[in-house]
């Protein structure tokens, strides 16, 4: 019989992603319900000195997959090893982070264990009656939400970024380290990475920044980037974007907002010439206040945000930069 | 080089948010009135990327899509860019399939068209969101599968895919036959030229019902889905904006600083 509820703890080298504290916390929940325990499983090379923190945030084991096969994900190498764990742990539920790795992994190793898995979900819950996880998640873009639930073991799901909550982190909790053997070879392996290139922008990480100035396709070229750059930077913040500015090369991938993008909660998010689509809202509704600047009084924008001003961004942006400048006094 | 490009016909996301409605009687999403349903985004990028190494090295192109019901200059739109053959899986019995009878009815039929070097899917549909289909089928097939590509060349038997990640891309080689999801980074798909469309029109699709890629109903569509839908619906939205208003947008940007500072967010 499957039993316990597992999270799968991206190593980040001998660290662990931020968002295994969210998903152990969404996990913990989970757990308590069924009665069962929480256990986390991280899979890589030379992670063993990551277990405390996992521990400390509530896994009762932490089982660790090492192996220099595992130092690069590839799909492969880490379906395999997945598949090999889950064999000997047999879990009834497994929990991923919806990220570069959930999305290839999770997919792909539900179709090998010939179970299902729902992505990309924010709320969690077990059936009283079923006893079977309830997962909801945005569809349509984020126009609708469903609810979905299967009973083929075990009961995957991958998580949205900030959308649960963090356990606290209790030191003295305690738990054991199990070290798990899987057969991997080279061989098995039918892609090859042949490098990595990263082209964030300088500066602060968007998932980090306390305020997002983002721009959308009305801003229409570089030239009102240098606009919002010096905005950004008054307010120590990071410049975000919807889609049409990544298709149109005016700023790197890895600043697009939304459901194929980064999810952000900053505490302020500026959004300006941006219509406000369901898809990019699905990025950026976390934000504590929403600010928006468009052009057209009927835009979606005007539904999401808290405060806005209707003109061109033009004339509105600097006239506001100036005014921030004389209130910050910088 | 033979390629297969798997496209999904869906409501058109990027209607007006406000026409978007659902009967929580039946679970399903009311198609607007007189919004024409369209290739989900990412799938057109699919077929782009298939063309784009036809155009370099030549190759055929088949596209298939799974379905009821489905609006011939819609899916016949690949057709128009400049693919090949186009197959319907088109029955009752695919209606209202989940990610796992959709891979496998598509699998099954991948099999019959026989031989490929590459499959091309869209990182996912723009209705479900779910982004399992194209991992699925490789699963199924048992081949390699490179996920979020934003550029896919081929030579000597392989790919290279420059994939999508966090902060920036990887370049991963993968041998043939293999299955590439392609995203909107790969850049805009071409348009259909006049020529292409007229050839498109006299052209018939393949159609095939689950016997022709011997499957049995109980396997594809509803009855064959591991997943159950207990519920849809649309979140509501209490969201109340606070307009700012100015002389002029000049003035009324530096109301709104004064404002935004006032209400303790800056
Ligand atoms: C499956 C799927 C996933 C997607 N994922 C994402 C995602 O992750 N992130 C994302 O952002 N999008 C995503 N999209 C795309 C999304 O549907 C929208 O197309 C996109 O968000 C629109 O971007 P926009 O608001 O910048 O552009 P538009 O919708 O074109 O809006 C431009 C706005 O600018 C305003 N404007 C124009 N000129 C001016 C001016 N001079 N001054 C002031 N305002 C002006 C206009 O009034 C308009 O409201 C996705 C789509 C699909 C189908
Ligand atoms: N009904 C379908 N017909 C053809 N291709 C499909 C279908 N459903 C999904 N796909 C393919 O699988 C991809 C991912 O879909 P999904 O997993 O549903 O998000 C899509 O972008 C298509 O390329």
């Amino acid at each position: 019989m499957e039993k316990g509820v597992l999270i799968f703890v991206e190593a980040q080298g001998a660290n662990v992603s931020p968002m295994a504290g969210e998903l152990l916390g969404a996990g913990k929940k989970l757990a308590d319900v069924l009665g069962e325990e929480l256990a986390a499983i991280i899979v890589g090379n030379q992670v063993a000195s990551s277990p405390p923190e996992v521990i400390a945030w509530g896994a009762k084991k932490v089982y660790v997959v090492d192996d220099p096969i595992l130092k690069d994900y590839q799909t492969d190498a880490y379906v395999s090893a997945m598949e090999q764990a889950l064999g000997q742990i047999q879990p009834q539920v497994v929990l991923m982070g919806q990220t570069e790795i959930g999305r290839d992994l999770a997919p792909r190793l539900a179709f090998r264990l010939k179970t299902s898995v729902s992505m990309d979900c924010t709320e969690l819950a077990i059936d009283p009656q079923t006893k079977l996880l309830l997962q909801s998640r945005p569809v349509y873009g984020g126009n609708a939400r469903a609810v979905f639930t299967f009973s083929t073991k075990p009961q995957m799901a991958t998580v949205r970024a900030k959308s649960m909550e963090p356990l606290a982190k209790d030191p003295s909790r305690q738990g054991e380290t199990i070290p798990i053997k899987v057969d991997l070879k080279p061989a098995q392996i039918r892609t090859r990475l042949v490098k990595r290139v990263k082209e964030e922008v300088a500066g602060i990480k968007l998932e980090e920044a306390r305020v997002i100035v983002a721009c959308g396709r009305g801003m229409a070229g570089a030239e009102g980037f240098k606009q919002l750059d010096a905005l950004a930077r008054l307010f120590k913040g990071a410049v975000g974007a919807s889609r049409p500015p990544v298709d149109n090369n005016w700023i790197p991938s890895s600043q697009q907002v939304g459901l194929t993008g980064k999810i952000v909660t900053p505490e302020v998010y500026i959004a300006v010439a941006i219509s406000g689509s369901s898809q990019h809202m699905a990025g950026c509704s976390g934000a504590k206040t929403i600010v928006a600047v468009n052009k057209d009084p009927e835009a979606n924008i005007f539904k999401e945000a808290r405060f806005g001003v209707v003109g061109d961004w033009k004339q509105v942006l600097p006239a506001f930069i100036e005014k921030i400048k004389e209130l910050t006094g910088s | 080089m033979n390629m297969i490009v798997c496209v999904k016909q869906v409501p058109d996301p990027e209607a007006p948010p406000a026409s978007f409605k659902v009967d929580s009687a039946t679970n399903k999403v009311i198609p607007p009135p007189g919004v024409k349903p369209v290739l989900s985004p990412f799938d057109e990028q699919a077929v782009e990327a298939a063309l784009r190494i036809k155009d370099a090295k030549g190759g055929k192109v088949t596209v298939v899509s799974l379905g009821n019901n489905l609006v011939r200059d819609v899916v016949k739109k690949p057709l128009a860019m400049g693919a090949d053959e186009l197959v319907l899986l088109e029955d009752a019995a695919f209606e209202d399939s989940d990610s796992w009878s959709t891979a496998f009815a598509l699998a099954m039929a991948i099999r019959k068209i026989g031989a490929f070097d590459l499959i091309f899917c869209g990182r996912q549909a723009s209705d479900w969101d779910a982004g399992q289909v194209g991992s699925g089928i490789a699963e199924i097939l048992g081949i390699p599968s490179v996920t979020i590509a934003r550029k896919v060349t081929v030579a000597d038997g392989k790919a290279l895919v420059e994939r999508v990640t966090s902060d920036g891309y990887e370049e991963v080689e993968v041998p043939f036959p293999a299955l590439v999801t392609v995203s909107n980074e790969l850049g805009e798909a071409r348009y259909a030229a006049l020529k292409g469309i007229m050839a498109a029109a006299k052209k018939q699709p393949i159609v095939w019902k689950p016997a022709d890629i011997g499957v049995n109903p109980s396997e594809v569509g509803a009855a064959g889905r591991r997943t159950r839908l207990l519920k849809l619906f649309q979140p509501v939205k209490e969201g109340k904006c606070e307009i700012v208003a100015g002389e002029n947008p000049a003035d009324a940007a530096a109301k709104l600083a004064l404002r935004l500072r006032e209400a303790k967010v800056i």
